[in-house]
């Protein structure tokens, strides 16, 4: 028989919801009291004034005339671009420690340990300013940089790396390039008759190589000119130290994840594979990784969530993500604190609550389906 | 019978009179939130620059120094007769203001412009400029830039939140050239970028940029740009609606420099006291009139403020004068000696 709440416990409900009102009310209206006594004004027109000052790195264009709107717009993406490799170079530097960690080799298993200890118990503020400021502020002057291979240039503005300048159709070849690239996994799986296409698909990435060489003009190379170097795509180091100090405190962490997952799948499934004849690395990634991943997505969400959050800290070593810019500069010129904050924490709210919408979906498609 | 009558009406009445004169005399009395909060607290909170010299630094013993602290403990003189009665919040760049509107300081004397902008759309009173400047740029001398025109293409380190920003990028846009920024929220990241060579130059005030260069390896190797870029009134920054708080922030710093004027120092102001006959002294000293207690506070309050950081003059040559960082008077002089420093009258 199911229990239906009674009466009272409703009462209780509604009289909650009430009290979560008024609260609410109060601080709203407190607010506004507050604002009015100091003759200001609360609402969100004035994204769309002009903004009148320069953003350093950017993914999109940007001048100085354009709005503050866009100015969001521009220090979101710059927040995305650091949230999104960081999340990518520490899974795969916190996958590979978090193997290491379990070698059988005396040197390789402890390398691993004083790297995760030695990252997880230190500030990760202190690391990214360590690697601005006594790692990548030691690099030579723009005009005794360092001299890569392929033409590309390092020093202490920057890594500068040269760029492909299309011709008028560049965009659409590159288009159907990268079309081509995203098509190939499928194109692998497809079945003709009884064979799979398999490794034949492999020629869709040649066609995307060649694609996109037939879109470029001319290779920008950097070269020295003036106070700095002209030309090319810059990688600024203030984007480097944030990246690096984001994913590799991430890194030691998910190592731990990944140990403590591979270590709690049963020893029977290893040495099973051992007698059917498995080599090691097949081992690893054919039998325990994959059961390992289950128990590790719910966990990498959180630290995930952890490096777009800590994004923030790159105010620091001045890279211009939301914090920095929006928070930064434009509530300081605009004069709307309440505003922007409130922008901020629901850029952030959305970001990261897409991110666990996506590896929550990305867990139940790899969970154990239970009959 | 009747007559004693009379007379307890009399003097009822007379009571009542009495009473209706204290009550208006009461009414008279300053009502300033800002100043209540400070004498039933005992103690002025003051927000300052984290650290920068000149402004507002510590010294070996961990004490706070500068032109804008001397201010902070010119008011505290003045409100609690204790210049050691201050506590010093280092508010950054980007959250000054805020700090201030939300009432978690009493004053702001943070080397801040004063503009329209800050006025109009943050609610915050200019109270009045206790330091004159412009925007500066310092290279270094190898680059052998002359101009600030010359800079096209140079990347410029400054601090985040200011009007600097804005300068630079009206300068780019009217001269059509392109002077990079690199933003950062503390002066000695800025300064550490500068130093290291990832940007070309630094830029701030005139005497922020002047302090930077003092604490660079070699400050010989760095110049200052002939132009500016803007002019720069500092000075503290009170909330609106506060008007005796204002006052008492702007006649402790105008004390300071009607001190340099009158020939007062921290020195002699005992002596000038006992002796002068000046009136203008003798008011100024609170010794004559009732000049103090008409902003709420004692007469005396330039004589305390003399006492505890003695005149402006002297606290600019011990922050950024011949004992500090070597910077000229140049604007910041007293009016008959060239430059802008020109207190309102005291009568």
């Amino acid at each position: 028989m199911v229990r239906r709440p009674s009466p009272r416990a409703y009462a209780g409900q509604w009289l909650l919801l009430l009290a979560a009102a008024a609260v609410a009310w109060y601080i709203v209206s407190n607010a506004g009291d507050n604002l009015a006594r100091r003759n200001m004004s609360f609402g969100f027109g004035f994204l769309w004034d002009v903004s009148n000052f320069d953003i350093p790195f950017r993914l999109v264009p940007w001048s100085e005339a354009d709005t503050y709107g866009r100015a969001l717009l521009v220090s979101f993406l710059n927040t995305i671009a650091v949230a999104a490799c960081g999340i990518v170079a520490a899974t795969l530097l916190g996958l590979f420690i978090g193997i290491m960690r379990l070698s059988a080799n005396w040197l390789v298993r402890n390398i691993a340990l004083s790297f995760v200890e030695f990252i997880r118990n230190t500030p990760q503020l202190i690391q990214i300013v360590f690697w601005y400021f006594a790692v990548l502020q030691t690099l030579p002057s723009p005009r005794q940089s360092i001299v890569l291979p392929a033409g590309m240039l390092l020093n202490i503005r920057g890594a500068y790396l040269p760029n492909a300048v299309m011709t008028p159709h560049g965009g659409l070849l590159s288009g159907l390039a990268l079309l081509a690239l995203a098509a190939t996994p499928f194109l692998w799986r497809v079945r003709v008759g009884a064979r799979r296409v398999g490794a034949n698909a492999l020629f869709l990435p040649v066609l995307a190589l060649a694609l996109f060489a037939a879109g470029v003009d001319h290779i920008d190379w950097p070269t020295l000119k003036g106070f700095n170097i002209r030309g090319g795509t810059q990688v600024p180091p203030e984007f480097v130290a944030l990246w690096l100090g984001l994913s590799i405190y991430a890194a030691a962490f998910i190592a731990e994840i990944v140990r403590g997952s591979i270590e709690a799948i049963s020893k029977g499934q290893s040495e099973a594979a051992q007698a059917l004849g498995l080599k090691t690395g097949q081992r690893l990634f054919l039998i325990i990784l994959p059961q390992a991943l289950r128990i590790m997505v719910p966990q990498l969400t959180s630290q995930y969530l952890n490096i777009i959050k800590s994004s923030t800290l790159g105010a620091v070593v001045a890279y211009p993500e939301v914090m920095q810019i929006f928070a930064g500069t434009v509530m300081n010129q605009a004069g709307k604190e309440i505003e922007t904050i409130i922008i901020v924490m629901a850029i952030f709210l959305a970001i990261n609550l897409l991110t666990s919408a996506f590896m929550n979906w990305y867990n139940r498609r790899v969970a154990l389906v239970e009959r | 019978m009747r007559s004693r009558n009379m007379l307890a009406v009399c003097g009822l009445a007379a009571a009542a009179f009495l009473a209706q004169i204290g009550a208006s005399s009461a009414q008279t009395e300053v009502k300033s939130p800002t100043l209540d909060a400070v004498k039933k607290r005992g103690q002025l909170i003051c927000g300052i620059d984290t650290g920068i010299p000149g402004y507002a630094y510590q010294d070996s013993s961990g004490k706070w120094q500068g032109l804008d602290v001397a201010l902070c403990r010119a008011i505290a003189a003045a409100v609690l007769g204790d210049p050691e009665k201050v506590k010093y919040i280092g508010t950054t760049s980007k959250v000054r203001f805020s700090v201030l509107q939300s009432g978690e300081i009493d004053v702001l004397i943070r080397d801040s412009e004063l503009t329209l902008t800050r006025a109009g759309q943050l609610g915050l009173e200019e109270v009045t400029p206790n330091f004159y400047t412009g925007q500066t740029i310092m290279v270094r001398k190898s680059l052998g830039v002359q101009h600030v025109k010359d800079l096209n293409g140079a990347t410029i380190c400054l601090l985040t939140g200011t009007t600097l920003e804005t300068n630079i990028a009206d300068y780019n846009r009217a001269n059509n050239i392109k002077i990079g920024t690199l933003l950062f929220d503390k002066p000695e990241e800025a300064f550490a970028a500068a130093e290291s060579g990832r940007c070309d130059g630094y830029t701030d005030d005139g005497g922020s940029v002047a302090a930077a260069r003092s604490t660079m390896k070699k400050p010989d190797d760095w110049i200052f740009l002939p132009e500016t870029l803007s002019r720069q009134p500092l000075g503290p920054h009170t909330r609106q609606g506060d008007d005796r708080w204002t006052n008492i922030v702007r006649w402790s710093h105008f004390a300071m420099l009607e001190a340099e004027e009158l020939g007062i120092t921290k020195a002699n102001v005992d002596e000038v006291r006992k002796a002068s006959t000046d009136p203008q002294v003798k008011k100024f000293l609170g010794l004559e009139g009732d000049l103090g207690k008409g902003i709420g506070l004692d007469n005396d309050f330039a004589y305390k403020i003399v006492k505890a950081v003695g005149n402006y003059g002297e606290v600019y040559e011990a922050t950024f004068g011949s004992k500090g960082l070597g910077l000229p008077r140049g604007l910041n002089n007293l009016y008959n000696k060239g430059g802008l420093m020109y207190p309102y009258s005291w009568y």
